[in-house]
């Protein structure tokens, strides 16, 4: 186990670079850099452009060098936790991430288990009523809230609420405890807010689970050890648990990789709408205004929080498959 | 599983065994069972025969394609169809509600027509109100001359397959914030969006299939290679990924442009999918007998791939990518939702969705949120249409 732990972390090495490299060309990409954009900004106001304060940022964060030693420059400082410079916030990108990441992990953690809640129980109940009208409904219910674009959901949720209980769901706390320290209050407040953004977020990837879960477990259901079980009197239900769901049980785990893209994505427009204090506002924000070292450390953030939850899955997944800790590499 | 239990199987008694058989005519050996016609056409049915007369018994799959080929097949006559041109404005009726067609006036039957709408503006909650005036009769016309508009972009015409009547208004779905018809706004948006979905996957097909290609016929470091490259870009969200590539483009670009390059972004991001399937498929593939002759006989890499092993799996690929569509077109909704895809005058239902980026519009103007309604529809369509393709390209079913 220690050796495949080992394994899975060294190939994430390479893999945490390339995502670091291409989150660069991002920053990189828009043509002039976001110090032409800031003075042009600051001349349409008839500001005065502080020459000094230019040519200090320039410096600081390498602007004049060329781009392979921009980036290598780029990666050391974030090497040792310096993203480069929020532009529009005027702060490190440090510290305008930080408490918005830990919200946008809350969120997604929250949104999984959400979705392994509803999409367990459905799941089984498709799988053993195959075809009939509970098993239709329940299909076609999923593919509309696959279809569905989940910004939509969010906006007729939130009017919804507003007219049926006249409260704003919108945020993810009352005012009163946004930019306070963590409280119990605050907690309970963000508890409150939480379910919106879940259950909208949720939807789409809770289709797709069902949909898995059904199929692998058909597929179990037929095979002769089940049939066998049967066979010999044990119950249905017992049988079920017993051998098959456990079988049709890998994907909750080993889906966690495409499923926490997905989420991330759901998450960032919804989080627009809603108006969410998580990552995607500001990413937004961040890419209009051409704040591209914000933008770049997000999306780097955002794929390192996937290849996390990645490492997560895998490792949980060895640890319950001992086909894949000791044949080494993940069966897909 | 049941066995059925063999006449005298086992406990067969000696006196009930069976005399030996003899056939006394003598045996042809080029004689053969001669086929029926329907058993011929069976077997000797290409590839794309056999799918079809599988899909066909997908009814579900079957009703999804039909939708899809109407939708696909108003595109080529969007200005015939919308009774508005798509940016004729009227001024009178901003932000009016929907127009309900109606058949019986106080009883009598008069054919399709609506009543005509009067607007007052309510100066305590500052909102434009809008009352049907039941005097005013405004028969639907069909088949007749309305709007001007240049077919495609290019002939002029005025030809409508239905209009308001004269001096009427016949707004179906409500008008938008410059009093525009969002019917007519909605047919046309459908050219857009439709097709944004096909070239996005064309793009990450050919990119799927040599890449994957490439990966599953050398396997080796190549494999190894693309697999990584594979993970890497699906380990990006793909949602924050678009958006920052799509902010990426020019400001100065044209809307077609931006309309071309939104579709290589959505490409680019999607093709890791279809490489897996391709590498997989291969890799299974080029094990077979046929492929080793065909690299024997001094074939060259590029034909065995494509001559030799990629009709064998073509079918099921097409399905994979019937299945990436919606994804795309969900996806260009979300960009231009936020601002970030296509920009006005082009006109896709993402573009339209804009409108009613607030609580307020949903609140006073729910009618701006019916774009939505095609894009469910589509997607829908294309997932039930892909499943049951892929059903029917998966032979061991």
């Amino acid at each position: 186990m220690l050796a495949y732990i080992a394994r899975r972390i060294i190939v994430m090495i390479p893999t945490v670079l390339a995502i670091s490299a291409i989150s660069f060309v991002i920053i990189q990409l828009p043509p002039g850099d976001y110090l032409t954009t800031y003075i042009n900004e600051l001349q349409s106001r008839g500001e005065n452009v502080d020459a000094s304060q230019i040519e200090f940022l320039r410096q600081t964060y390498g602007l004049d060098k060329n781009l392979v030693e921009q980036y290598f420059f780029w990666l050391g400082n974030a090497l040792r936790g310096d993203f480069g410079y929020s532009f529009e916030y005027s702060m490190p990108v440090t510290d305008v991430v930080g408490d918005r990441m830990f919200l946008t992990i809350l969120v997604t953690f929250a949104t999984t288990i959400f979705i392994w809640l509803v999409s367990f129980p459905i799941g089984i109940y498709s799988a053993t009523h195959q075809y009939s009208i509970g098993d239709y409904t329940l299909t076609f219910i999923g593919f509309l809230g696959l279809a569905t674009p989940n910004f939509l959901l969010a906006l007729v949720l939130l009017y919804f609420a507003n007219v049926q209980f006249g409260t704003s769901i919108g945020g993810l706390m009352d005012p009163q405890y946004i930019d306070q320290p963590m409280s119990w209050g605050k907690f309970l407040s963000v508890l409150e807010h939480l379910w919106v953004p879940v259950i909208v977020i949720g939807t789409s990837g809770t289709a797709a689970m069902i949909r898995r879960l059904r199929a692998n477990l058909l597929d179990e259901l037929q095979k002769q050890y089940y049939v066998t079980a049967r066979a010999k009197g044990l119950p249905a239900r017992r049988a079920l648990f017993k051998y098959p769901l456990r079988m049709a049980l890998n994907p909750f785990i080993a889906d966690i990789g495409s499923l926490l893209p997905q989420l991330i994505s759901g998450a960032t427009i919804v989080s627009v709408v809603l108006n969410l204090p998580t990552t995607g506002p500001l990413l937004l924000s961040a890419l209009q205004s051409q704040d591209m070292y914000l933008a770049g450390s997000f999306v780097f953030w955002l794929a390192g929080l996937t290849v996390v939850g990645v490492l997560l899955s895998d490792l949980a997944l060895a640890a319950l498959d001992p086909r894949i800790r000791l044949g080494g590499g993940a069966v897909k | 599983m049941t066995v059925e239990r063999q006449e005298g199987d086992g406990d067969r008694q000696p006196e009930t065994r069976l005399a030996h058989y003899h056939n006394p005519q003598s045996w042809d050996p080029y004689h053969s069972e001669p086929l029926t016609a329907k058993q011929e056409a069976y077997y000797l049915a290409p590839q794309w025969k056999l799918m079809w007369w599988k899909l066909r018994r997908h009814k579900l799959a079957v009703g999804a394609g039909l939708v899809l080929a109407i939708m696909y097949g108003s595109i080529l006559i969007s200005e015939f169809l919308a009774p508005y041109n798509l940016h004729s404005r009227h001024t009178q009726y901003i932000y009016a509600p929907p127009q309900t067609v109606r058949f019986f006036h106080e009883g009598e039957f008069i054919g399709p027509f609506v009543y005509g709408t009067e607007f007052t503006l309510n100066m305590e909650r500052m909102q434009r109100e809008y009352e049907e005036n039941t005097d005013d009769i405004q028969r639907i016309r069909f088949f007749c001359l309305g709007d001007e508009y240049r077919f495609w972009g290019m002939v002029p015409g005025s030809f409508h397959f239905v209009c308001p009547a004269e001096g009427g208004t016949l707004f179906l779905l409500g008008t938008d914030r410059l009093g525009r018809d969002i019917l007519s706004r909605i047919i046309y948006g459908a050219r857009i969006s439709l097709t944004i979905g096909l070239v996005g996957v064309i793009v990450s097909f050919s990119l799927g299939i040599t890449i994957g290609g490439l990966a599953g016929y050398y396997g080796g470091w190549v494999d190894n290679l693309v697999n990584r490259i594979i993970e890497i870009f699906q380990s990006f969200p793909q949602l924050p990924l678009w958006m920052a590539l799509s902010a990426a483009l020019p400001a100065g670009w044209s809307p077609l442009l931006i309309y071309f390059g939104i579709t290589i972004i959505l490409g680019l991001v999607d093709w890791t999918g279809l490489a897996r399937a391709v590498r997989s498929k291969l890799l299974a593939l080029r094990e077979e007998d046929f492929a080793t002759a065909a690299y024997l006989m001094g074939a060259s890499p590029r034909r065995v791939i494509f001559r030799h092993l990629m009709p064998s799996f073509m079918s099921h690929l097409i399905a994979s990518a019937t299945l990436t569509i919606p994804g795309m077109i969900l996806g260009e909704t979300a960009l231009s939702f936020l601002n970030l895809g296509l920009r006005p005058p082009v006109t896709s239902w993402g573009v339209l969705l804009n409108e009613a980026q607030n609580i307020n519009a949903v609140a006073l103007y729910p009618w701006l949120i019916f774009p939505v309604v095609p894009v469910i529809i589509v997607v829908l369509a294309f997932q039930f249409f892909g499943d049951g393709l892929r059903d029917a390209a998966d032979p061991y079913k």
